[in-house]
């Protein structure tokens, strides 16, 4: 339910970003997003549409890769990939003593393609 | 002029990052410990700072920023106890941000404060995002919401330093596994401080409100 204020805050950074690199029409934004930044990549699309209307970047196809949860075990030290129970080690079982995070709560613009003003649309 | 790939690598929250350190700037100035208490809806939030407010009362002046979709429900709630509270309605937001606060802050007498709580919307998932310049993230998580939500929740549980455990007078009633909250709880976060209270028979707020105490003078530098 988050995503408007994060479409919005995507939005900031690609006009500020424009505005540095002189980019008329943005075609394309790579997204970074976390699996544990709980974020619905089809309501971020949808609304970063709606509030990038009348921008450069109205027409931008929002590419959003999901990083993968990704935990240490502090007992064996392996790193693992996390789907569905975020306490378990598959090689120690639950952990009590805590697993640490390592990735997965990314939220972060990537990079930016688009044309400049003497290109046409 | 062909295409331009620029790469940007910038956090997509960097504008409430930025936002929330000034708060937090603000509150060490004052000298003011600030939690951001965090639920789901109907955990009991704005009970917990009811019975936090009389523990404190005559010796730590508490404020409260509520935060709440619609309604001046709950800031009348706390006002009625003396406590200084504004309200801040998101009109369909989830979460509050760090503009947000900035904002009620305006509308505080911070000076006489020692303890700010900012009262979250009631939302186990947004709020753990957005940071407002708190020292302390709080949750609560009552018995009958289940034993199993820290499994179903893992970043709230993961992000907060303490977790209240409320509602423990129904622990007759419904299927919960307190110490079942507890593992789960500490296999995500070894440090968390967790108490088990009822804010309806005041079995255990003694220990939350010692902690909170000891929290307040320490952030003031007192003994």
């Amino acid at each position: 339910m988050h995503e408007m204020a994060i479409a919005q805050s995507v939005l900031e950074i690609v006009l500020d970003e424009c505005r540095v690199h002189g980019i008329a029409t943005v075609d394309r934004i790579a997204v970074q997003v976390g699996a544990l930044a709980a974020v619905v990549p089809e309501a971020l699309r949808f609304c970063f549409q709606v509030v990038a209307q009348g921008t450069p970047a109205e027409k931008a196809v929002l590419d959003i890769e999901t990083v993968p949860v990704v935990m240490r075990c502090p007992l064996c030290g392996e790193l693992f990939e996390m789907e569905d129970r975020l306490d378990m080690c598959p090689q120690c079982g639950p952990v009590v003593s805590g697993l640490s995070l390592v990735s997965g709560r990314e939220m972060t613009v990537m990079s930016i393609e688009g044309r400049g003003k003497d290109d046409g649309a | 002029m062909g295409e331009i790939k620029v790469p940007v690598v910038r956090n997509i929250l960097e504008v409430n990052e930025r936002l929330a350190r000034e708060n937090r700037r603000l509150f060490d100035e004052k000298k003011i410990l600030v939690l951001n208490l965090m639920s789901s809806p109907g955990a009991g939030k704005t009970s917990v700072l009811e019975r936090t407010a009389e523990a404190l009362q005559g010796r730590y002046t508490m404020a409260v920023i509520e935060g709440d979709i619609q309604s001046s429900y709950d800031a009348e709630r706390l006002q009625r106890k003396g406590v200084q509270a504004v309200q801040i309605n998101t009109d369909g937001a989830c979460h509050l941000d760090g503009n947000m606060i900035r904002t009620a802050l305006e509308n505080l007498d911070l000076d006489p404060v020692d303890v700010l709580v900012i009262e979250n919307v009631g939302n186990l998932v947004c709020p753990a995002e957005f940071n407002l310049g708190e020292h302390e993230k709080v949750m609560i998580l009552s018995v009958a919401e289940g034993d199993d939500k820290p499994l179903k929740y893992p970043l709230m549980f993961q992000i907060s330093s303490v977790l209240l455990v409320n509602k423990t007078d129904l622990l007759p009633y419904v299927d919960c596994d307190l110490q079942a909250i507890h593992e789960r709880a500490r296999q995500l976060n070894p440090t968390q401080k967790i108490f088990d209270i009822s804010c309806r028979t005041g079995e255990g707020l003694e220990a939350w409100t010692a902690w909170l105490e000891a929290r307040i003078r320490e952030h003031k530098g007192l003994p």
